[in-house]
Order: C-alpha cells, then sequence, then structure tokens
C-alpha cells in the first residue's frame, strides 16, 4: 500500500524516486504548477506552501517525508473566480510585476496573518510577548520571499490592508 | 541529487542503529542537507528519516527546560517560557534564517548545521572540511565570513548558526544517546570542535549518535541580550554576534554569561569574560579590558580584518547596553 499526499484536498500517490523535491512533485507529478522554482535553496521563497497550515519551502523538502500531510498550494488558495482575500489585494494593490514571486508572496502572507493572530514573535518585535503589525514587522516576517522586481511597497500595502481589514 | 535510499525508523535506538553504516545520514528538516545534497557536497547512500520520533516536545526539567531534539526552531522561539526566562534563546532563533526555514529547522539539526564558508559549497573549489588533504581555498582566498579565533592552517570556516550561541551563553546541555557510551551529555559549549588538523570532524558526535534533547538550566534573573551583526537586516548569517546574559547587584556585575557568534568554528564562550566582569563596576575602561582579553589571540589571515575591531565594538555596545540601565 503505497503512501499518499493530499493536496489541496485530493490525494496523490507518492513519486517512487525518493530524491523528488515537495516541490517538483506538485509541479511534475501532481501538475499544479502554480508553486515555482526559483532558487531551489531556499533562498528565494517562491516555493513556499503550507503543510498542515504552516508555511514552508517546498524545494527544501523530500515528498517522501510529507506522506498522509496536507498541502496547500496557491491553487488551494483561491481561484480565479474566487480568490482569496490576500489574492484580491495583490491584485488591487499592484503587489507583483513579472508574477514569478506572487505565488509565494501570497503563500507566505496567507500564513503570516495566521501567526499575527496567534501571536507568534519575529526579529522585529520590541516586546516577545506583544508583537504588532508596523511595517518593519511585516517587512521582516516576508523576509523569506524576495521579489527581484522590486515590488515590495506594494507587497506590503496589500499584506496590511487584510491584515487590518480582513479583506 | 545522487540516488539513495530512504527509510524511516521506528524510534530512536532503532535511528541509532541505522545510522551507524557507512554513508548513512539522518534527516531531520533537511534545510541544509538538502541544499548540501543537491549541490553534491554531501552525497550519502541511505537517508534515515528522524523527523517524525517521538522528540518534537518542550518540556519542564526540574526548575530547567528540556527541549526535544526535533523541536521545531519556530516552536522553540514561540514557547511561553522561553519567551518569558530565556529571550535570549528566542532573539537568537528570531535572528536567523527565514519564518519558512524556522518552521523546518529542528533544534538537533540546527546544531549540526555546516559551514557556509563558499568554499566548502563549491565542489570545484580546494576544502579539508569537505575532501581532507585537498587543501584549504578560504586561506589566501577571498574569505570575508571566516574564522579570526580558534582557527588552523587546515580551515578557517566558521560555524553559522544563531540558536547554538545562546545556548552557549546559557550554558544547555546536548543529550545524546546511540554511541559506544550510550546515553550521555555534553555541554553546548564543548559540542562543537575547533578544527585542528581534522575539520571534518565538526562536533562530538560520534558514529551512530544521535542528539535527543537540549537542556536549559535553571533561569536566572538577567538582561538578556543578542546582537547580530549582518550585512543585510534580514536573512544573513552574522558577521559577529554576541548573546549576552548579564545581571548586576549593588552596582556592580553580579553575572556575565557571553557567547560569540561568526568569530569561530564554534559558538566561542571564554571563560576569562566572565572573570573579569564579575564582581567589578561597570566602566569603558573594564569593557576594553573584556574586549582586549576575547580578541588577544585574533588572527584574521587578511580578509576578515573588519571582524576584528567589529567584535570589539560590538561586545563593548552589548555590555553598555546590557548594563546601564540596570541598578
Amino acid at each position: 500500500m503505497s503512501e499518499t499526499i493530499k493536496v489541496n484536498g485530493s490525494d496523490h500517490l507518492m513519486p517512487a524516486d525518493a530524491r523528488v523535491s515537495l516541490l517538483d512533485f506538485l509541479r511534475h507529478y501532481v501538475g499544479l504548477t502554480g508553486t515555482k522554482k526559483g532558487c531551489d535553496h531556499g533562498q528565494c521563497g517562491a516555493c513556499t506552501v503550507l503543510v498542515d497550515g504552516v508555511r514552508i519551502n517546498s524545494c527544501l523538502t523530500l515528498a517522501a517525508m510529507h506522506g498522509q500531510q496536507e498541502v496547500t498550494t496557491i491553487e488551494g488558495l483561491g481561484t480565479p473566480d474566487a480568490p482569496s482575500d490576500l489574492q484580491k489585494a495583490f491584485l488591487e494593490h499592484d503587489g507583483f510585476q513579472c508574477g514569478y514571486c506572487t505565488p509565494g508572496q501570497i503563500c507566505s502572507a496567507t500564513a503570516l496573518l495566521d501567526e499575527i493572530r496567534a501571536e507568534w514573535p519575529s526579529d522585529a518585535s520590541d516586546d516577545l510577548n506583544a508583537p504588532s503589525l508596523s511595517d518593519e514587522e511585516i517587512r521582516e516576517r516576508m523576509s523569506g520571499n524576495l521579489c527581484r522586481c522590486g515590488a515590495y511597497a506594494n507587497i506590503l500595502a496589500a499584506i496590511r490592508q487584510v491584515a487590518e481589514t480582513g479583506a | 541529487m545522487r540516488p539513495f535510499d530512504y527509510i524511516r525508523p521506528t524510534d530512536a535506538a532503532d535511528a541509532a542503529e541505522r545510522i551507524s553504516g557507512a554513508g548513512v545520514k539522518a534527516i531531520a528538516g533537511g534545510t541544509n542537507l538538502l541544499d548540501l545534497m543537491k549541490l553534491q557536497v554531501e552525497t550519502p547512500k541511505v537517508l534515515v528519516d528522524v523527523g517524525r520520533l517521538d522528540m518534537a516536545s518542550i518540556a519542564e526539567d526540574g526548575a530547567g527546560l528540556r527541549i526535544g531534539a526535533l523541536v521545531t526552531n519556530t516552536n522553540t522561539a514561540n514557547h511561553a517560557r522561553v519567551r518569558a526566562d530565556y529571550a535570549v534563546l528566542a532573539r537568537t532563533i528570531l535572528a536567523g534564517a527565514t519564518q519558512q526555514l524556522r518552521n523546518k529547522a529542528t533544534t538537533g539539526g540546527n546544531l549540526c548545521q555546516r559551514t557556509r564558508c563558499t568554499y566548502f559549497t563549491n565542489t570545484d573549489q580546494p576544502c579539508n572540511k569537505r575532501k581532507p588533504g585537498s587543501g584549504c581555498g578560504a586561506i589566501g582566498g577571498v574569505a570575508r565570513l571566516h574564522a579570526i579565533l580558534g582557527a588552523s592552517d587546515q580551515c578557517i570556516a566558521t560555524y553559522p548558526g544563531d540558536m547554538a550561541v545562546a545556548m552557549a551563553a546559557l550554558d544547555a546541555k546536548v543529550h545524546l544517546t546511540g554511541g559506544a557510551t550510550g546515553e550521555r551529555t555534553v555541554p553546548v559549549r564543548d559540542f562543537h570542535n575547533l578544527p585542528g588538523q581534522t575539520p571534518w570532524q565538526e562536533n562530538v558526535l560520534e558514529t551512530g549518535e544521535i542528539i535527543t534533547a537540549v537542556t536549559l538550566p535553571p533561569p536566572v534573573r538577567a538582561r538578556q541580550i543578542y546582537r547580530k551583526v549582518r550585512e543585510r537586516s534580514s536573512y544573513a548569517f552574522a558577521l559577529v554576534s554576541v548573546a549576552a546574559i548579564i545581571a548586576k547587584e549593588g552596582g556592580k556585575i553580579a553575572r556575565a554569561d557571553l557567547a560569540f557568534g561568526g568569530l569561530a568554528h564554534k559558538p566561542w564562550h571564554d571563560p576569562r569574560l566572565s572573570e573579569l566582569l564579575v564582581g567589578e563596576t561597570p566602566s569603558p575602561a573594564l569593557f576594553e579590558k573584556v574586549a582586549d582579553t576575547l580578541l588577544d589571540s585574533a588572527d584574521a589571515r587578511g580578509g576578515s580584518d573588519f571582524k576584528i575591531p567589529l567584535a570589539r565594538r560590538t561586545l563593548i555596545a552589548v555590555l553598555t547596553e546590557a548594563t546601564e540601565d540596570q541598578l
């Protein structure tokens, strides 16, 4: 009986080759190409996905390490007809130029909002027990997602809007 | 990546048994090991995935705390007791990597994190650590981010992590199992080796031995600071970092535990510094003397020369901050 991984609610068989990264599994085995390969070394964040609700770099983990776990990709967060609040906000604030980093940015920001609600501290938190929603905090928490077009100001505005208004 | 067999052990004893062979590596979070496997710096024949073993909880340990080897960096930094009593540990973890990496990186794996020396990660270059006897490309090469303390003529690489720097300042203990002597405990301060003539032996782990936990001693009422100087404000390794746990009583320093990152092949702890500080009234002259002592054997071999004054200034800034607003 082969192991499976749940991706956006559907079960998929584990690849036979143990070398397959979670990123390559999502793109080449499941056929979900929203998750992007930028550096393939955990430096750019384009491959960010949620595993059991927690954001990770899918390039720096093996599919084999995630049997029975639940992966959420950008395709699982919303659709063109029913985008998530962050997806709408990125459009509204023009939070991208070429768009290559955007799925990773949005997956990362989706987790960031949960982390701030759960009061996880960051390096930018003056008080470890009371993280704030300052621009400095959001930038620090998004430092694992690079945007070589430099859309950072608009990415920040999109995240801030959803954090403050919930939409 | 070279092909390998992937195995999931049933428990810690099974894991220790399975990793005792040649070409076998344990994998937990994988953020460092898989990166190095893609570069073919690491080419294990077998990966033993210890990630689901029962070592992922934090528990009271007397008045101290026991952090399982598989607790993620995120869960350690978020833990209420760590935030309240061991702020320097939370601060070091949060100063490292990114949220995505901290969510995956584990306590045991982070202690075993390998150097970021680019001669080590580039297989076209000589490196005594990666290929014993091949030489050291960093000595006489482009070596801006290298050791200024405790290096050897074989290797000038640094240990890159932050978390272990706080653990060295706290005098935490690493718990090991599966080696020739069975279960044993090693102070974090003694866990990593200096390079000497065997730079590939980065720590005291024996063949087949795995880390099960790190224990923190009972907390102390003290000012806890981590100052990390780096080339970007986020997601960069330390050029120089200082973890400090400093208490004052009656105007004098009652306790001073210091450890340093970015300076050596291990988190650097020099017992002479506490001896100089404890019982003294804080003053710029005292702090200068402490910095002189820390750096009395410093040798930067050219490229990392800037780290010597940087370490001096960072240490003095931290000592000043830690003592100026305590009575």
